[in-house]
């Protein structure tokens, strides 16, 4: 396991309850400010059919995939009830001082 | 008091329990129950299983009888014990830890064990079956530190298990005997469609595969198939099928073939002993689906309580996938036989397929992949086995809600004998649900479920449901009072209202006032609560973009893919060389995948990346055509008397006019304008919004016409003289239904709703006119054009353009 950490931007660079995109390698990441500042990072395709999870509605912790409104918990990455099935989330890391955004990710 | 009764059940299980709380609304007091159950819990929901295993539902939540149920009823339940002998001519029966209990009736439930295939190996560590929640919580466990699973068996089961292993994080590979999946309910089309989107999601298939050992030491290493070729595993799930447990009937003398045998009343040969559900064979078939088990329930506990009872005569199943994302349906006998006549839908486009099997007139099977929804409708007709002469197309195309609720689906709702199943993941039969209308003064579908459980599931029978409510509970069945979304309870104009008296001036003041039940609402009301301030106060409010839906927010169209359409503004649909130019040129430069004309004579350029939008806007150099939100879209025109031999007014002229005046309009949903020169109505104004017709010496004005999903013809409002006018009334009538209809409400609904005279009232006077047409001036006022807006602006602008990485060495 290799574990890769990298500076994704700055936090100016994500509105409240926005979202940017980051392509990594083959995958495409959707990091999303929520309302109190948190920063999360998950795989930009919503399971059920493949929605861009970017160009959804943040509404608290979760977000509303555009195309069918599955929701999708932001922290854990599990899509809600009446629902199921999870999205790959990844670990972010905020430099406060400098509000810069690391995120880290794991290849084999 | 006199003596009760003795029944015991053996089988604490859905089947055995539905059939006693049946037996316990006929009978209440003639027995005294004693339940054994082998599992160390009570009843549960088993074909919610794959919802545990899929993270959706906790243990807690799959429970169908808690252990205060069984208290309540007096109920004795030896929880965790085996009955290991039945002594018929003592009547009484023993449990593996000793406990005897003596009978009068005697109820096998035993239901059924997975089939484990007797393969070499099949003992070792990490080989399961998928059956109970042990199974579950195996792998769940087994997912925490272990990658590759198999699951064997490509069935309604195994497909499930496998979806569920996905959940988990597992690498999943199917293994199927057979050349397609689940063959025993689909056709081979809907398999194949089936396999492709279960490929999507990153299951993989080895079909046409005989498994014919487990290798590995102590635990599982692969599996090997017959001709030598093997797959790694740390994990085999065997989901190829369940054989009913008759080893205790077996033993006790009752006839058993591959089930107990049972008679159309449930007895087995010997008096007393009865058997339902997964471990009974009746007519030859053992079914292996939940709601045969109810039907059989219903009849035994009839005969139980002395109730006159027809008997069981089998059952036609039905049968859904539990795999999120996938929607298959089958039901009955769904595979063309001779003397069958097929009807088939098939569009791969958006992957749905639809088949129905016709014999006599009659709907026998049917097979429903990618679009269930008419599912329990079918399945209706089927056990009915009424004639479908005539209906055969609509049956296949779809079934219109409306006809669900009312009319011909209420007789037949009307016509179906209590017994009947209507909800087939619960097992709720019309007599239970006409019950808690009749008796527990249930007057909603969500206290119906509440009562009975029916629609609890998969929600598949709500329109039957709601059909039943509508014939048996009539008058009383008021809609209860719901908000406009299930975040409050308040309606749209007590919301406006409250908005307008207290002030409101924010999305966030108004949940945080009027107590929204979730922290930041949902799809639906953060923007309505968007577009009502908006409406309210068109000089404070500040429109709040991350409350806009995805279409509004980016200014462009998605699409399917991800991409977007860009739609620029072309005012009347009239064009000239040098734009036309220019749109060429820009869709040549950026490689533009299609350009086409849209419905409302506008040139929409689609396949566009999110990146590439500002950067065309920018190159195309107009204004957004706002094909995309809740506004005006467009004004279509006909030639009129500029060119036209029968054109009686300048159409053209008028429609640009009103394109002008009203472009960038934010609207309860969209609105489309049409002026047509001459009565023949060649812009189709009879369909729109808002739709002017020239007649000899005037403009007549039509209102609330639709051309899409619900077909309506405009209602004529007025008939007026000068363009101005028509300028007067349209501006009256946009900004009238702007303050007043429920947001994402075309105009079609709301004249509906309202009524055409109450707008008609609205508008009468002159004064009130002026008035409403100064309002939506200043509305329009604040309005600029949003490309224009996103290319000046970066901090805008940056949204629609993906971050870069810097590597780092932390």
């Amino acid at each position: 396991m290799e574990t890769k950490k990298m500076l994704v931007g700055a936090l100016a660079d994500i509105d409240p309850k926005g979202s940017r995109t980051i392509r990594v390698n083959d995958m495409e990441i959707a990091l999303f400010r929520l309302s109190n500042g948190k920063i999360v990072a998950m795989e930009n395709k919503c399971p059920h059919k493949g929605g861009v999870l970017s160009e959804g509605m943040v509404c608290g912790t979760a977000v509303h995939c555009p195309l069918h409104d599955w929701r999708i918990d932001l922290n854990s990455g599990a899509v809600l009830d009446p629902d199921s099935g999870c999205v790959t989330t990844f670990p972010i890391e905020v430099d406060q001082d400098k509000g810069l955004i690391y995120l880290t990710l794991q290849s084999a | 008091m006199h003596l009760r009764k003795k029944l015991v059940l053996v089988g604490n299980g859905m089947a055995g329990l539905r059939m006693l709380e049946h037996l316990l609304k006929l009978a209440p007091e003639q027995y005294e129950i004693t339940i054994f159950g082998a599992e160390p819990y009570p009843n549960y929901n088993r074909i919610m299983l794959s919802s545990v295993l899929a993270g959706g539902a906790g243990l807690d939540e799959i429970v169908l009888n808690d252990t205060d149920w069984y208290k309540e009823h007096n109920i004795t339940l030896h929880m965790g014990h085996t009955v290991t002998r039945i002594d018929s001519v003592r009547q009484k029966v023993v449990s593996n830890q000793g406990v005897e209990a003596e009978y009068d009736e005697l109820v096998l439930a035993t239901g059924s064990n997975p089939f484990m295939l007797p393969l070499p190996g099949a003992d070792k560590e990490g080989v399961i079956a998928f059956r109970n929640i042990q199974d579950c919580e195996m792998m769940i466990e087994t997912s925490k530190a272990y990658k590759k699973a198999v699951v064997i068996g490509g069935g309604l089961l195994g497909l499930e298990a496998a979806r569920g292993l996905l959940n988990l994080g597992m690498d999943v590979s199917v293994v199927h005997i057979n050349p397609y999946l689940m063959e025993r309910q689909l056709d081979e089309t809907a398999s194949r469609m089936l396999q492709k989107e279960l490929e999507s999601q990153g299951m993989k298939f080895l079909l046409s595969r005989q498994s014919e050992a487990i290798i590995g030491k102590k635990r599982v290493k692969s599996l090997l198939f017959a001709g030598g070729e093997r797959i790694d595993a740390d994990l085999v799930v065997m989901a190829v099928g369940i054989k009913p447990n008759v080893e205790l009937a077996q033993t006790a003398g009752i006839k058993v073939n591959r089930g107990i045998v049972v008679n159309d009343y449930m007895e087995t040969n010997i008096p007393g002993i009865y058997a339902l559900g997964e471990c009974a064979e009746h007519r030859g078939i053992a079914y292996g689906l939940v709601a045969p088990l109810y039907e059989q329930g219903a009849v035994l506990a009839k005969r139980l309580a002395g109730v006159q009872t027809e008997g069981y005569s089998g059952s036609v199943t039905s049968t859904k996938l539990k795999v999120s994302g996938v929607d298959v349906f089958s039901a009955g006998a769904f595979a063309e036989q001779e003397g069958t006549r097929v009807l088939k839908y098939q569009d791969e486009v958006d992957g749905v397929y639809k088949k129905l099997v016709i014999q006599d007139n009659k709907l026998v099977g049917a097979v429903l992949f990618g679009d269930t929804n008419d599912g329990a409708e079918l399945f209706s007709v089927i056990k009915n086995g009424e004639t479908i002469e005539g209906r055969e197309k609509e049956l296949l195309l779809g079934i219109p809600q409306e006809a669900l609720a009312s009319g011909s689906g209420n007789s037949r709702l009307e016509g179906l004998a209590a017994d009947e199943i209507i909800c087939g993941c619960n097992g709720v039969s019309k007599g239970t649900i006409v019950q808690a209308i009749q008796e527990q003064d249930c007057t909603s579908v969500g206290q119906i479920k509440a009562c009975t459980k029916a629609s609890a599931s998969c929600g598949g029978c709500k329109p039957l449901v709601e059909g039943l409510l509508q014939i048996y509970a009539g008058e009383a069945a008021v809609p209860v009072k719901e908000g406009i979304c299930g975040c409050t309870p308040l309606s749209r104009d007590e919301i406006v209202a409250e908005i307008k008296r207290m002030r409101l001036m924010t999305v966030k003041e108004v949940m945080n006032v009027l107590e929204w039940g979730t922290e930041e609402g949902c799809t639906k009301c953060r923007p309505a609560l968007n577009y009502y301030l908006g409406m309210l106060w068109p000089d404070e409010y500040v429109d709040e973009k991350e409350s806009r839906i995805t279409n509004e927010r980016f200014h462009a169209n998605i699409q399917k893919d991800g991409t977007f359409s860009v739609v620029p503004r072309i005012y009347g649909g009239v064009t000239s060389p040098t734009e036309l130019k220019k749109i060429a040129e820009v869709a040549e430069q950026f490689e533009v995948p299609l350009v086409k004309f849209t419905g409302g004579q506008r040139l929409d350029l689609l396949g566009i990346k999110k990146e590439n939008l500002p950067k065309i806007w920018e190159a195309l150099g107009m204004p957004s055509g706002h094909a995309y939100g809740k506004t005006l879209r467009t004004v279509k025109t006909c030639v009129g008397n500029t060119f036209c031999r029968f054109g009686t007014q300048d159409s053209i002229a008028m429609g640009i006019r009103l394109e002008k005046e009203f472009e960038r309009l934010n609207t309860p949903s969209k609105v489309k304008l049409a002026v047509s020169g001459c009565p023949r109505n060649c812009a189709e104004a009879t369909i729109k919004d808002f739709g002017v017709v020239a007649i000899d010496g005037g403009w007549e004005l039509h209102i609330g016409g639709n051309g899409g999903v619900h077909v309506r013809a405009t209602d004529l409002l007025c008939v007026v003289k000068t363009e101005d006018e028509v300028v007067e009334w349209a501006a009256a009538f946009l900004q009238y239904y702007r303050e007043n209809a429920n947001w994402n409400e075309r105009t079609s609904t709301w004249v509906e709703r309202v009524g055409l005279a109450s707008i008609k009232k609205a508008l009468e006077s002159k004064e009130e006119r002026l008035a409403l047409q100064s309002r939506i001036q200043a509305t329009l006022s604040k309005t600029t054009d949003p490309w224009k807006q996103i290319i000046r602006e970066q901090e805008l602008r940056k949204n629609f353009e993906p971050l870069t990485k810097v590597e780092t060495n932390h």
